[in-house]
């Protein structure tokens, strides 16, 4: 038996297909994962992140340490509880983790993967040796993510006036605290939502109000389609300690500015150079794309599908690829991916693939 | 819990097959293994026309979990492929035992069919994984 959150109990209740997830008993899905996938696009789902590790870092040294600590600059947050996503790097300048850091009132809080949870934690200690301040695991805390264009609208229907405010006051990617809860405008789907970190006695309760008012339970198969479909990364699938976040689509969330902030694998990471890069591919022919697929550009071998899925909104598979740097673009239209011994036709384009429940994604041919 | 119907014969693979009135055997996946696969996207039928031999590749299922072969129960001949599942594959889902069969086959020996399982025998190999 693994760990289980304060909604396992619920999961069952919904007829839950329960699997291991990092040692975790979690729901894969609740009987149709394309089903909860259309429901999370059009309507809202509801999502038991409680697996995932909250950690709040507090103290004199908050800052500096951040600014160290993450490729992505926390001296860019004004606002209070706005947030970014970052890679946390080690001294090789691979990416140890991706995370999202929150500018709360005493200080930073931290959302990182649960497969990560004791590299990370042990990570953060060790660079904190040298900085006054105290990082503090929230294990007493639960955490949902309502999702979809209805998400917002129900949470507000279900909770007190004053969360309800707070949650109206929020811009996208802000997180503010409320009477004991923390609720941010984020989310892992492409779709408009929050994800709400809450006291585990409060959740069950919470759950069964946002059940009522017709958003329904989505399971960990459904969260992959809908963060692939949003062109959202998968920690250990599409990047690791192998890759630097050059490498891997994000460097968008690595501040290069300002030039003399040494964060943790920075010199390492600029020196290597990029070996590789992620990019989106399609295939509109029967077929679905899965991870570790060869990727060949014509008989060369080009790269390999980091992960890969059958978009329910598409209706054709999807994936994001590591293709090497050498790999000639004005070709990219002579792309195959070998799906048991054939070599099937595919599209290179630039993610997201959608967002907000429609397609999005360009050509890359086209740019 | 998965349903097991007696008038049904199956192979460890997870096919079942029915010996029709007509002399033709019709072949589909089990409800265990369209739990099992979770919600399927495609199926790779075989020709029409093709001769399989038992236990000898006949398609593929892909379903958003993963690619599985499937495997002729009996040896002969395709004659019939559900067309449906080109645009309905949720059909293999819904109704695995109906709406969801695969195809057909004009076997060589119909006897062969006494060599595969019958359902007290295949529970329990699904019992057992």
């Amino acid at each position: 038996m693994g760990h289980r959150t304060a909604l396992f109990s619920k999961h069952l209740e919904a007829d839950a297909k329960i699997v291991d997830f990092g040692g975790w008993d979690m729901p894969l899905h609740y009987g149709s994962q394309i089903e909860e996938h259309h429901q999370v696009r059009s309507h809202a789902g509801m999502f038991d992140v409680s697996h995932m590790t909250v950690v709040d870092i507090q103290g004199e040294d908050a800052k500096p340490f951040m600014r160290k600590l993450l490729a992505n600059d926390v001296g860019r947050l004004k606002k209070p509880g706005k947030a970014l996503y970052s890679a946390m790097l080690n001294e090789e300048g691979m990416v140890l983790d991706d995370l999202i850091v929150y500018l709360v009132e005493d200080g930073y809080r931290v959302v990182v993967n649960c497969a990560t949870r004791a590299k990370d934690l042990a990570w953060m200690e060790m660079q904190a040796r040298n900085f006054n301040l105290k990082l503090t695991e929230r294990t007493e805390l639960a955490m949902i993510a309502v999702q979809g264009p209805e998400a917002i609208d129900c949470v507000k229907q279900v909770v007190s006036q004053a969360k309800a405010e707070t949650v109206s006051q929020l811009e996208p990617f802000q997180g503010l605290s409320c009477e004991s809860w923390f609720i941010a405008r984020t989310g892992y789907t492409g779709e408009q939502g929050l994800e709400i970190i809450l006291p585990v006695a409060a959740a069950e309760r919470f759950w069964d109000c946002l059940l009522a008012v017709g958003v329904k339970p989505i399971g960990l198969g459904a969260r992959d389609t809908l963060r692939l479909e949003a062109g959202m990364n998968l920690y250990g699938s599409d990047m690791d300690e192998s890759v630097t976040p050059l490498e891997s689509n994000m460097a968008f969330s690595v501040a290069r500015k300002p030039l003399d902030r040494d964060f943790i694998g920075r010199s390492a990471m600029e020196d290597l150079g990029v070996r590789s890069r992620l990019v989106g591919v399609v295939m509109e022919s029967r077929g679905v794309l899965r991870s570790h697929q060869k990727v060949y550009q014509g008989d060369l071998e080009a790269g390999e599908i980091t992960s890969g899925i059958y978009s329910p909104t598409l209706g054709y598979a999807i994936a994001l690829a590591r293709i090497s740097s050498d790999f000639d673009e004005s070709a990219a239209d002579q792309l195959s991916v070998a799906i048991r011994n054939k070599k099937l036709p595919v599209r290179m384009v630039t993610p997201p693939f959608v967002r907000d429940g429609k397609k999005v994604f360009k050509e890359r041919t086209q740019e | 819990m998965a349903e097991f119907p007696g008038n049904f014969r199956y192979a460890s693979t997870h096919e079942w097959a029915l010996l029709e009135d007509e002399g033709t055997v019709k072949v589909g996946i089990s409800d265990h293994a369209q739990e099992a696969l979770g919600d399927v996207v495609y199926v790779e039928m075989p020709e029409l026309g093709q001769m399989v031999e038992a236990g000898g590749e006949a398609g593929v299922v892909e379903s958003v979990k993963a690619a599985s072969d499937i495997f002729a129960p009996v040896t002969g001949e395709i004659v019939e492929i559900n067309d449906q599942l080109e645009d309905a594959p949720e059909k293999v889902n819904e109704s695995p035992f109906g709406d969801g069969w695969f195809f057909r086959i004009k076997p060589n020996d119909p006897s062969e069919l006494n060599q595969l399982l019958d359902a007290a025998a295949y529970a329990e190999v699904c019992a057992s994984e």
